[in-house]
């Protein structure tokens, strides 16, 4: 019926949807004000802003605030690295976690012990990182659980909260018991719409379970799979900003200062608000492109990727 | 063979999952049992116990009698009430009006919509917009950007073109209009994936702890995830107005901020659970 309508006018369309557009009026104000509005702050990344000027009296400074970025300047290199050696474990390390459990968790018979499995092990994903670090620091912490029993026991002691060295390792570690659980349930998804003739005819021309694996269910999710990786690229010079900020204090600049926390520190606590918006546009800059990059890449290898081909 | 698999590899099989659900659930275990437990076992166990002798709930009370732990999960159950509810208020409104392939500025406004999930202004940004809107030291601060989001929107306006053309042109025809059919027809049939925005939503403002420190300068308005910083990862002393007053144990007092902000999200979390497979699978698979 829709389809022998004749074309409407341009007038009598918005008369004919005007309540359907009135409906969504206060999701596009506040999608226009809190997700473009922020962009034009980013002005000040030209400007020698201070907060007891306005935004518009504030001088331009061109590209100066930009230096920092270019010219060897030691903390913004140190959050720079320390960003790619956190995020270059979270995708070498944390990364299969998932999955492996998906795997693990599919090829259990029971589905009532699945669920239930399951059902544990989505539960850290729920919880605030404040929740996760003051679990962390009770359980691990030189104080805490661990330490206490064993100082009864005579067994040796853990010293990881606080321990600068070790801080890397603490973060993956609070990443993997939060979100790998969680991580599973994209892989089982992709898992469960295979269609279970194709196991079937893998087992009727005699092979196992390792077969199966390696012929059904990982092409199964490969998709999957890139198009997580294309989103965790795209998110490379972005780890978790609430996670470290809760932890920075103890551990020192050195080893948990991060591009997320540096803007931080450095603009909001710090008073560079110049320089911090350059960093975090040009942060943003680089995102984009990479994600877009990424999914060229996805494209050439015959993935659908993000999005479609354009 | 394809049968079962070998007794080995069963066992293997088992100790992983074991271990894996064992370091989750021993921290609440031992979370939970600290803060029921009393004096006289936290100090011979040394500081925590792993099952409480004599089970009290002295640390509670001493918590809410102490008025600030009381104020925070009030100001944090309002923040996600309303801000939960306004999302799905929004988001739904917004999915319904993008739902008719054809309408008046569909595309345009799909586009401006779906471009957001490309960007993110960051911090200083966010924070320059928070202050020119005058938002500083308000609660709207911390609730009015976290309402809409690209992804949202997305994956509720899916389920809406989903729902057969018949049913809403029959509604119209009968003289429903947009509100009603949104209300009657579309969320009705969509329960699934808007319970699951609304809880996800719920718990992101119930646990949000940064955009608080960012846009709140008095304390007073602290909200619970501020205060369990505070006392529990900052491990500032926890102490009572009243003189004379026998104080449960720091642990315990600890332990049972910790669980007071555990208990809303184990609430929602058997709804979560049971609309995971339906809402979150579906919308990011298609997402």
């Amino acid at each position: 019926m829709a389809d022998v309508k004749p074309r409407l006018g341009l007038w009598q369309r918005l008369r004919r949807d005007r309540f359907l557009l009135l409906l969504g009026l206060p999701g596009v104000a506040l999608v226009v004000l809190f997700h473009y509005g922020p962009l034009l702050g980013n002005v000040i990344a030209f400007k020698d802003y201070q907060p007891y000027l306005s935004i518009w009296e504030a001088p331009w400074v061109g590209f100066a605030n930009f230096e920092v970025i270019v010219n060897g300047d030691p903390q913004f290199l140190n959050a720079l690295k320390n960003t790619l050696i956190i995020s270059f474990l979270q995708i070498i390390v944390v990364f299969p976690i998932p999955i492996g459990i998906a795997l693990l968790l599919n090829s259990l018979l029971s589905e009532r012990l699945k669920r239930v499995v399951q059902s544990v092990l989505y539960l850290p994903h729920f919880m605030s990182w404040v929740i996760v670090v003051a679990l962390f620091q009770h359980m691990l912490g030189n104080a805490g659980i661990y330490n206490n029993w064993a100082r009864v026991q005579d067994l040796p002691l853990l010293h990881i909260i606080g321990d600068p060295d070790l801080f890397f390792t603490l973060i993956t570690a609070q990443v993997i018991w939060k979100d790998a659980g969680w991580g599973t349930i994209i892989f089982l998804a992709a898992i469960s719409r295979v269609d279970t003739e194709l196991f079937e005819a893998v087992a009727v021309d005699g092979g196992g379970r390792m077969r199966q694996l390696w012929h059904v269910t990982l092409p199964a999710i490969r998709s999957v799979i890139i198009l997580l990786l294309i989103l965790k690229l795209g998110d490379v010079l972005t780890v978790g900003f609430e996670q470290i900020i809760l932890q920075q204090g103890p551990v020192g600049l050195d080893n948990s200062e991060v591009l997320d926390t540096y803007v931080y520190n450095h603009g909001v606590v710090g008073g560079n608000w110049g320089v911090s918006a350059a960093v975090g546009l040009v942060k943003g800059l680089v995102g984009a492109v990479l994600v877009l990059g990424a999914n060229k890449v996805a494209h050439l290898f015959g993935e659908r990727g993000l999005y479609a081909r354009w | 063979m394809v049968t079962k698999p070998g007794l080995a590899i069963r066992g293997v099989k088992g100790i992983v999952l074991v271990l894996c659900c064992a370091v989750v659930v021993l921290p609440f275990i031992a979370v939970i049992s600290t803060s029921l437990a009393d004096q006289e076992q936290i100090t011979r166990a040394g500081g925590y116990v792993l099952w409480p002798a004599n089970p009290s709930f002295d640390a509670y009370a001493a918590i809410f009698r102490g008025g600030v732990v009381t104020r925070v999960t009030l100001v944090s159950i309002g923040i996600t009430l309303v801000g939960s509810g306004l999302s799905v208020a929004v988001v739904s409104m917004l999915a319904y009006s993008l739902s008719r392939q054809g309408s008046f500025g569909h595309r345009p406004i799909l586009f401006l919509v779906l471009f957001t999930m490309l960007f993110n202004a960051g911090i200083i940004p966010n924070y320059l917009l928070i202050k020119q809107l005058g938002l500083i030291d308000s609660y709207w601060a911390l609730i009015l950007p976290g309402l809409t989001s690209a992804f949202q929107i997305i994956i509720v306006r899916a389920f809406f073109m989903e729902v057969p053309r018949e049913i809403v042109d029959a509604a119209r025809i009968d003289g429903a209009n947009e509100l009603q059919i949104l209300t009657r027809i579309m969320l009705p049939l969509s329960k699934a994936v808007i319970a699951v925005v609304a809880l996800f939503n719920a718990v992101a403002y119930w646990s949000a702890f940064f955009n608080a420190v960012l846009y709140l300068n008095s304390t007073e308005k602290w909200p619970l995830q501020l205060v369990l910083r505070t006392y529990v990862v900052d491990n500032a002393q926890i102490g009572t107005d009243l003189p004379g007053e026998v104080v449960p144990p720091q642990q315990s007092l600890q332990m049972a901020i910790l669980v007071v902000s555990l208990i809303p999200i184990c609430l929602v979390y058997p709804f979560l659970q049971k609309h995971f497979a339906k809402g979150v699978v579906i919308g990011a698979v298609k997402g």
